[in-house]
This record gives C-alpha cells, sequence and structure tokens, in this order.
C-alpha cells in the first residue's frame, strides 16, 4: 500500500473522529442537534439504529460530505476540511452504486490513486504492482478485468474495500456493509474488516444488522438523532437500550459467549404439532 | 478509392470533411462524460441557449462565437445556481432556462427582419460553409478538449462513477464539474455551424452509446467513443456527398446506423454466448 497521508499510529495517538456540540441536517429539518461524540484511534466501531435514525447523516457529517449548522468535525485532531487526501478510506453502500456503469473491478480499484498528483491517465508499474498485491490479498484477483457488474456481493465489496485500502488510510468508512450481501459473506467481510483494524487502521462502519456485528464488533453506538448507547455489544445491547433506540419491544437471547436479538412478538404463530405429539 | 478522392477536388468539401472529423471526434469524447454523468439534456438545452446568445451578439455587433459562448456560460451558471439547493431539479431548470433563451433569440429574429446573417446555419447546420476562421475554432476547441480530458482523466472518472466518494477522497469535485461544463459549453459552440442547435444532442450521444456496447471497460469507451464520432463524421459527409443530402442531417443519421448496428452485433453475440453455453441434448442424458 502506499505512504499513509497519516499513519494509523499518529491516528491512534488521537480521537479519530471527534464530533463537538455538532448540529446536522437539511434545510429547516435538523437531524441531530448538540452532539458530542469521540470515537478513539485504532478502535473497530458499529453504528446501529433504526432507519433515518440519522446514521448517514452522522457518517456523512464525520466524512465532510454533509456542512454542519453548529458545532466542529475533527479527525485526527484536524478539522475534517484541512485533513490531507487520501486520510480517510470509505466504501459505499452497494445498493447506490450504478452497476451499469462501464468500468472493471480493476479500474474501480485505481480510482484509489486518483487523489494523487499524477496527471497522465494510465497507472504506473507502481500503482499496477499495488493494485495487483491488494487484489490478491482480498481475493479478488481473478476477476480484476471483469466488468465490476459481473461480479458476486462479496466481490463487489472487496473491490470497494481495496479502492479505499490504496492509500493506506488511517480512517476506514463503511456505509452498511452488510447490506445486499449474504449471510457468508457479510461474515467474510466482518472477518476481513478486523483483520484490517487489526493493522492499526481505525474502522467505522453503520448497519441495520444487529447480529451480525454482536458478534464481530467490539464497540457499538446505538443511535436515533443522537447517542443512545455506546459500548461493548453485551453491555448495550439490553432490551431497555434497544427499546430506546427502536421504539420496540426487542427479545435478546444470551446463550454462553453468543447473543441473539430476536422480535419478541413474533408474526408467525408457535407450531403445536410437536407440543401435541408429546403431550 | 475514386470514390473517395473524387469529392476532395473541391475545396468547401475538403473544409468540410476537415470540420467533420474534429467535430465528430470532439463530440465523441466530450459526449461520453455527457452520457455517463447523465447531462444528455444539459447538453441539448445548452445548445439552444448558445443559439439565443448568438442572436443576440449579432443585434449588439459581437463576434458570433464570444456571443453564444457568454449565453452558454450564463446558461451554465444560473443551471447551477437554480438546482444548487435540490428544490428545483435539473431537468426542470434546463428547461426554463434555456428554452427562455432560445426564445429571446427566436423573438429578436421575429422582430428586427434586416438580419443578413442566416441563422438557420445555426439551427440545422451548415457544414459546407464552413471558413477558415471556423476551422480554426474548430481546431482549437479540439486540441484543448483532448489535453484537458488528458489532464483531468483520473478525477472526471472517479466523480462520473461516484461522485460523493470522490469528494470524500479528496477529489475536487466541484472544480472538476465547472471544467467540464465549460468544456461542453466550448464544445457546443464549436459544433453549432457544422451539425446545428437542433442535432449537436445526437451528434454528443450516439458515438458514446454505440462504444457503450463494444465494451465494458471506461478507458476502452472513450478511445472507441473518439473514434467512433470521428468516423460517423468523416462517414457522413461522403454519405452526404453521395445523396446530395444535407450534411449535418446525414452525419446524425450515420450515427444512428452505426449505432443499431453496434446494438443488433451485441444482441447476436449474446444469443451466441447463451447458446454455446448451453448444454446439449445429449449432455443432459
Amino acid at each position: 500500500m502506499s505512504t499513509p497521508a497519516i499513519s494509523s499510529l499518529e491516528f491512534q495517538a488521537h480521537s479519530a473522529v471527534s464530533l463537538n456540540e455538532v448540529t446536522a441536517g437539511y434545510g429547516h429539518h435538523i437531524v441531530f442537534s448538540d452532539l458530542s461524540l469521540d470515537i478513539d484511534g485504532g478502535k473497530f466501531v458499529g453504528i446501529v439504529g433504526p432507519t433515518g435514525c440519522g446514521k448517514t447523516t452522522l457518517l456523512r457529517t464525520i466524512l465532510g460530505t454533509q456542512p454542519v449548522l453548529a458545532g466542529k468535525v475533527f479527525l485526527n485532531g484536524q478539522a475534517v476540511d484541512a485533513i490531507p487526501a487520501g486520510t480517510i478510506g470509505y466504501v459505499p453502500q452497494l445498493e447506490t452504486v450504478d452497476w451499469n456503469f462501464p468500468v472493471t473491478v480493476e479500474e474501480v480499484i485505481m480510482m484509489g490513486f486518483y487523489t494523487n498528483k499524477r496527471i497522465w491517465p494510465w497507472p504506473n508499474k507502481k500503482e499496477r504492482a499495488l493494485v495487483r498485491e491488494l487484489a490478491n490479498r482480498l481475493g479478488i484477483y481473478p476477476c480484476l478485468h471483469k466488468h465490476i457488474s459481473n461480479t458476486s456481493g462479496g466481490q463487489r465489496q472487496r473491490a470497494f474495500l481495496a479502492r479505499a485500502l490504496v492509500n493506506n488510510p488511517a480512517l476506514l468508512v463503511l456505509d452498511e456493509p452488510t447490506s445486499g450481501v449474504d449471510i457468508k459473506t457479510q461474515h467474510e467481510v466482518l472477518h476481513l474488516l478486523n483483520d484490517i483494524n487489526s493493522q492499526g487502521i481505525t474502522v467505522l462502519l453503520t448497519t441495520h444488522d444487529l447480529n451480525t456485528v454482536a458478534s464481530h464488533l467490539p464497540w457499538i453506538i446505538c443511535f436515533n438523532n443522537g447517542v443512545v448507547a455506546q459500548g461493548h455489544p453485551h453491555d448495550i445491547f439490553t432490551p431497555d437500550i434497544l427499546k430506546k433506540t427502536y421504539g420496540g419491544d426487542i427479545a435478546i437471547v444470551r446463550h454462553e459467549d453468543h447473543l441473539l436479538i430476536a422480535n419478541s412478538t413474533p408474526l408467525i404463530p408457535r407450531r403445536k404439532t410437536r407440543d401435541k405429539f408429546f403431550s | 478509392m475514386e470514390f473517395l478522392l473524387e469529392p476532395l477536388e473541391y475545396e468547401f468539401f475538403r473544409h468540410g470533411l476537415l470540420a467533420a472529423l474534429m467535430v465528430g471526434s470532439l463530440c465523441g469524447l466530450i459526449g461520453m462524460f455527457v452520457v455517463l454523468r447523465g447531462m444528455s439534456y444539459v447538453g441539448h438545452g445548452l445548445s439552444h441557449a448558445a443559439f439565443g446568445g448568438a442572436v443576440v451578439g449579432f443585434m449588439l455587433n459581437l463576434d458570433f462565437y464570444s456571443s453564444a459562448g457568454a449565453m452558454g456560460l450564463l446558461a451554465a451558471i444560473l443551471i447551477n445556481r437554480i438546482t444548487k439547493n435540490g428544490e428545483i431539479k435539473l431537468d426542470a431548470a434546463i428547461g426554463v432556462v434555456t428554452t427562455a433563451m432560445f426564445a429571446l433569440g427566436v423573438a429578436i429574429i421575429s422582430q428586427v427582419r434586416t438580419f443578413n446573417q442566416n441563422f438557420e446555419a445555426a439551427l440545422f447546420g451548415n457544414i459546407l460553409g464552413i471558413t477558415n476562421e471556423d476551422l480554426l475554432i474548430i481546431g482549437l476547441v479540439t486540441a484543448c478538449a483532448i489535453v484537458s480530458i488528458l489532464l483531468l482523466y483520473r478525477p472526471l472518472l472517479f466523480s462520473t462513477f461516484d461522485n460523493e466518494a470522490a469528494r470524500i477522497f479528496g477529489i475536487r469535485t466541484e472544480m472538476v464539474q465547472f471544467t467540464f461544463s465549460f468544456l461542453l459549453t466550448l464544445s457546443i459552440i464549436a459544433s453549432m455551424n457544422v451539425v446545428g442547435v437542433t442535432m449537436i444532442a445526437a451528434t454528443l450521444i450516439t458515438p458514446a452509446l454505440t462504444a457503450r456496447t463494444m465494451t465494458d471497460s471506461f478507458g476502452r469507451m472513450l478511445i472507441y467513443s473518439f473514434i467512433i464520432g470521428a468516423v460517423t463524421g468523416v462517414g457522413g459527409m461522403y454519405l452526404s456527398y453521395v445523396f446530395n443530402a444535407a450534411s449535418g442531417a446525414t452525419i446524425v443519421l450515420f450515427g444512428a446506423i452505426l449505432f443499431c448496428l453496434s446494438v443488433l452485433i451485441k444482441r447476436c453475440r449474446t444469443l451466441l454466448g447463451n447458446q454455446a453455453a448451453r448444454p446439449h441434448r445429449q449432455d443432459l442424458r
């Protein structure tokens, strides 16, 4: 990977993300107000919350694409609009990608280099070698020359992840990386993110999938137009906190080290056959 | 061979051919981004605004290209302003701004009947009346577009594919958008006298669409679109000579035929590919 704009170690020394009494919204609609939040460098953090709770607005505020109405956003102690290009790696929601756009997997990964000062369109040897190395590491080397739509959900996610990693970012932000992919791919992606995080890169993601994050992420922020709670999933996934976050009753099953979050009022009634047979 | 060389004896044809070659390749190059950035209607609208500018400029004794360019740029800035907060959609803003500018031009023509300038050329194209000055301007704009696209290729590709991600990665997307809008306006004005306001949109879009049917790679599509644009211009000019038809219209029709052929070839290849992939009956037994 190329030389990082800000090293991940430098990021770990400060709060990777710091929001200081931030108010954000669209026109007259305020999504969250006076939000203060600190995310330590080197952490692997998931933001969960219901649809429309402001997760994406929070992410966009952190990324600097959503202008704040009040307050300040800092990344590693620097204002978000002053940080060097390539500090943040970003993986968009797969559902927002135009799959008909004429790009190959290699071209998608190569876009990560487009923040550097090289003016010629064609990649140099170093860039090609880095793309191949990353593709190899992420297991997408065989599909480098395929059109982006001719790949599986997992390969697509890895292609965008590779693009985010080419600059060796200090902060990796992913918008809903577990949506639109099957359970196996969800697990693979989260394990991969865990490996990336173990190299010192701060990883921040949003998701709807409580069960997946409960079993993979060490730190969760429950969000609903503001931070409801944050901590280890075993500590904060309680019926009370989830009710405050989602506004409904959610049952939690605990078994040894495992957490299972389930809807407590199932729509399908329990099957009686087995009970009758044994009675 | 004689068929190709015979029309070259005439100076008007040589001028026209050179203009068609440059405008075709220019439109192929710029049109690629117009299509992928969803700006087809912008191209159509800007050409109409530029026409209004040309008429106003003529009335005020200003240069054709400068006045058309100024109005085109004014339209681009106004559209950008109107759509900035997202309340008014892009297509609606284009509809209002550029049609109003076009209407201003038409109103002036209908009021001031002493015009000796033939605005029909700007409306429908007059490739055979291309002057040396026109050739110079088209050449300069084509060279400027090639150099700009080469230098801006990386940020243009990234922001065209995913504007928000490009911004997050540190690309100055607003500067890229502004530069591209400026290039588009220049290209439209340079092409106006060749293919005409009414047919510029097709000249911009068709080579890129044809190229899209041939490849899934962005880099290759850009090269194909450039070449197809040039081939369309030259082929259209020869066909207009053979059939004695309006050159602008023939170029557009030839481009449309190439597009239809490319779609047909793609369908055939897909069908043949599916058949080859399908297992034979005996394999199923």
